[in-house]
């Protein structure tokens, strides 16, 4: 799995949450809640959504780490079964 | 809600529900049972589309489907007669038996009495045998009109990968409902049980070339601001609110939450929507006088709490769906119900009782909410209780000056109904509950 492949998930699991998104406007670097209307049950549900995708079980104190789509696919890279496999080079 | 009386002759008619303060008529998009089905109580028998969406409609009593009065496609007023019922093992309808049957559907709101005949107008009123009436017919659909689609219609076409503006609906004004949609999936099979006219048989629509400006779904959104404009209206109209606030410290209860999530799965998390939502529940229990309804000039106060939870859709509407019994759920039972209830609102699949039967509505604004909101009361419950963001906050106790996180409670009642004595110790009571969280 690319880091590309990750970050296409991740932005699949945001839109299965907020359907109205445009993944080519959203900044990678912004908090995703500054850029997109989330309320906490939908922020959740987002979790869910990249527990389903890639294993991983997000918890609350983390919740910090993964507010933006660079975070969120940095969390994966270091954390998911799925993404072990990314090596440095891959881009 | 009212009983459902099987009455004397064992038949009943199930009618256009209310399913809220503002609803005037709806559409039948889809009949789930046929004459001689057997149906229970509980059991959804069709999907009726009102401004607000498609929701699924249960029956009250049960027994055999006797006669579908009104095509799937055909709008008419609350308190029309859909269908009528016998009992299980009477012989099929005689003439005018049906006419003293009461009314069957579940839970009539008490906030729209019924504008339709009431059930026990004379039988001599009723023309013509049940069996010999005609069948209501839908109405034929202008052309041209392809952007309308129920929230339904549209989800499942974008799940079908079907193109709305290629096709004709069968709802009101040429809506593409639910039914639509699954026929389109299913081409080419002919379009046999369509009651509305055979697209083939008219001149071929002008399709326009141009789409309009407007994007797709802004008719569902103007019908769905004109079904609130028309709830908060009348509100205010004939409810003399009374307001309260209260700061409540959320310290111990975040607490609590905190260190239950961690040793919880993501899938099991608790949001503090969720214990604020039974803190209000509980509450209810010993302030019952909030929990019900003002109607006929009489308070009404309920027994049961089902709690409505304002959910605010993506791109526009707002809906205030119940949660049943909410006291005698736990934590973790209210919490799915909530995630189910939003999911639902959002993406189709609320049931008609979840509509008529809240008891009182909270409006959570959420973290990224405004401190504090003042509600309006949906008619005709006597009260709302509003939750601002949570957020860290000075806070003095026992003459120290500290730091907790706090939320603000509000309460807008019915004067009516209430006092502000009484409000207060309501959410005196909130305040207090939130306090000892484990043991909401």
């Amino acid at each position: 799995m690319t880091t590309d492949d990750i970050r296409t998930a991740v932005l699949a699991a945001l839109r299965r949450v907020a359907p109205e998104i445009d993944p080519v406007s959203l900044r990678t670097e912004v908090p995703i809640r500054d850029q997109v209307d989330l309320d906490s049950m939908d922020f959740l549900n987002f979790m869910v959504e990249l527990h389903e995708a890639f294993g991983i079980d997000i918890p609350e104190s983390a919740y910090k780490d993964v507010s933006t789509l660079d975070g969120c696919i940095a969390y994966v890279v270091a954390n998911s079964p799925q993404a072990a496999k990314v090596k440095p080079g891959d881009r | 809600m009212p009983a459902n009386d099987p009455g004397a002759s064992g038949a009943t008619e199930f009618r256009m529900p209310s399913l809220g303060a503002d609803m005037q008529a709806g559409t039948v998009v889809t009949w789930l049972v046929k004459p001689g089905d057997h149906v229970k109580h509980g059991d959804v028998v069709a999907e009726i589309e009102t401004e607000k969406g498609v929701f699924e409609v249960e029956i009250a009593s049960g027994g055999i489907v006797d006669e579908l009065i009104v095509a799937k496609g055909a709008k008419v007023p609350v308190g029309t007669v859909l269908a009528r019922l016998r009992s299980d093992g009477a012989p099929p309808a005689e003439v005018g038996a049906a006419a003293k049957a009461p009314a069957a559907i579940v839970a009539p709101s008490p906030a729209a009495p019924t504008p339709a005949e009431p059930p026990t107008k004379p039988a001599s009123v009723t023309p013509a045998a049940p069996a010999e009436r005609p069948t209501i017919p839908a109405p034929v659909t202008p052309s041209g009109r392809v952007a309308r689609a129920s929230p339904l219609a549209r989800k499942i076409a974008e799940a079908k990968g079907i193109d709305l503006t290629q096709m004709k609906g069968t709802g009101p004004n040429g809506a593409i409902t639910k039914a639509d949609v699954e026929r389109a999936a299913l081409q080419p099979e002919p379009l046999a049980r369509a009651p509305a006219p055979e697209p083939s048989i008219r001149p071929p629509a002008p399709e326009p070339l141009a789409r309009p400006t407007t994007p797709p779904g802004t008719e569902a959104i103007a019908a769905m601001r004109h079904a609130v404009a028309a709830a908060v209206s009348r509100s205010k109209r004939e409810i003399p609110h009374y307001y309260l606030s209260a700061d409540i410290n959320l310290g111990p209860a975040l607490q609590w939450l905190t260190t239950q999530n961690q040793s919880r799965a993501v899938t099991d998390r608790i949001l503090p929507a969720a214990v604020l939502l039974k803190s209000v529940a509980l509450a209810l229990r010993k302030f019952l006088g909030l929990n019900g309804f003002w109607t006929d000039g009489a308070h009404h106060p309920a027994e049961a709490i089902h709690v409505g939870v304002a959910i605010s859709l993506r791109g526009g509407g707002l809906i205030a769906p119940a949660i049943h019994d909410a006291d005698r759920l736990s934590i973790d039972q209210l919490m799915r119900a909530l995630s189910d209830l939003v999911r639902r609102a959002r993406s189709g699949g609320l049931r008609g009782s979840e509509m008529t039967d809240a008891t009182i509505t909270v409006s959570n604004l959420g973290d990224e909410g405004a401190a504090s909101v003042f509600g309006v009361i949906y008619p005709p419950q006597v009260a709302l209780v509003g939750f601002g963001n949570i957020r860290e906050r000075p806070w003095a106790d026992n003459g120290m000056l500290g730091v907790r996180p706090a939320v603000t409670a509000t309460l807008a009642a019915d004067h009516r109904a209430t006092d502000g004595h009484y409000g207060s110790q309501f959410l005196a009571e909130i305040d207090r509950l939130l306090q000892a969280p484990e043991s909401l």
